[in-house]
């Protein structure tokens, strides 16, 4: 794809270097590039291109969910036509409190579900209010539905290469 | 729960992006809230060990640089919970790992430097815990952005 940006050696050492978290120390770009051999300067052009080529999403805090309030997360799953999907994506996407939304293949027959929208709330009676209105979006093209709370964080460490 | 003031607040809802390239970036991102840098870099250290941020710094979609994430799925018999839990987590290709209400209870994002590393980590996975994973890659994108303010 051409949007897919090949990295070069000095890059992948800068994912390695701050995958674990930025250092907490007054310089850190200037510290990253003493561990890898570049200019402090040379650090901060590279975040800058990956960040404007979409490699690096965001720099900044990353929250424990439920540690900031939100106790209750819900994978809401949907069954819609495949020939409707796109269109009701792009619509469940846009509202304000999916934070992630995809399309993804069924496992048939335990799985019928082709359309995952991520819902956090306060309560699981708040994120359940808001996979009504999902419910109310998709109308009859709903063939199915359920929403998965999770109970437990078993692993939170984000992306290692 | 752990406790957080309004000034942590500020920092967990103002510093999920847009973290400054300048040479004293935590300075700088500390003026903008009317703290000092050093007063951030200890807030940031307490945060982090008290586990209300995971992580401060870049966060990298691996897809833009040629790899891969997947959300998969196990069904894990309640008796063998921690095992697995174990097995599966001990992959450095495991980014996360949620526990969720269903007979699908377990549900985990793998990330890899290439679309080859999926295959392998499920394999390994099946391997090591002797049950199938169920492998939901996304077929397409409608909306991603991971940025909630505190509720407390």
């Amino acid at each position: 794809m051409s949007d897919r940006a090949k990295l070069d050696a000095i890059d992948r050492a800068l994912i390695v270097a701050t995958q674990g978290g930025l250092p907490l120390v007054a310089r850190p770009y200037q510290l990253i590039g003493e561990q890898i051999g570049i200019a402090g300067e040379e650090v901060r052009r590279r975040l800058q291109a990956m960040l404007d080529s979409g490699i690096i999403r965001r720099i900044g805090a990353v929250p424990n969910h439920y540690a900031i309030g939100w106790t209750a997360n819900g994978m809401t799953v949907w069954d819609v036509p495949d020939a409707r999907v796109n269109d009701l994506g792009a619509r469940v996407g846009s509202l304000p409190f999916v934070t992630h939304c995809y399309r993804r293949p069924r496992a048939l027959p335990a799985w019928p579900y082709n359309l995952f929208a991520m819902v956090h709330g306060t309560s699981r009676d708040e994120v359940r209010e808001k996979a009504v209105v999902i419910a109310e979006l998709l109308g009859e093209d709903c063939q199915g539905s359920d929403v998965l709370f999770s109970t437990r964080i078993l692993k939170k460490t984000g992306l290692r290469i | 729960m752990p406790e957080i003031d309004a000034v942590d607040r500020q920092i967990i809802d103002k510093l999920q992006g847009d973290f400054p390239l300048c040479d004293e970036p935590y300075a700088a991102a500390a003026a903008q809230l009317g703290i000092s840098g050093d007063e951030l870099l200890t807030r940031l250290q307490r945060l982090l060990d008290a586990k209300v941020l995971t992580r401060f710094g870049p966060m990298v979609q691996i897809e833009r640089m040629g790899g891969a994430f997947v959300l998969a799925a196990l069904q894990v018999p309640e008796a063998r919970y921690d095992e697995v839990t174990a097995l599966v987590n001990a992959l450095p290709q495991v980014a996360h790992n949620y526990r969720r209400e269903h007979t699908l209870n377990m549900w985990f994002v793998l990330a890899t430097e290439t679309p080859q590393g999926i295959a392998d980590a499920i394999a390994t996975i099946e391997r090591d815990t002797g049950l199938p994973v169920f492998a939901f890659p996304k077929e397409r994108e409608y909306f991603v952005e991971m940025k909630l303010a505190a509720r407390v």
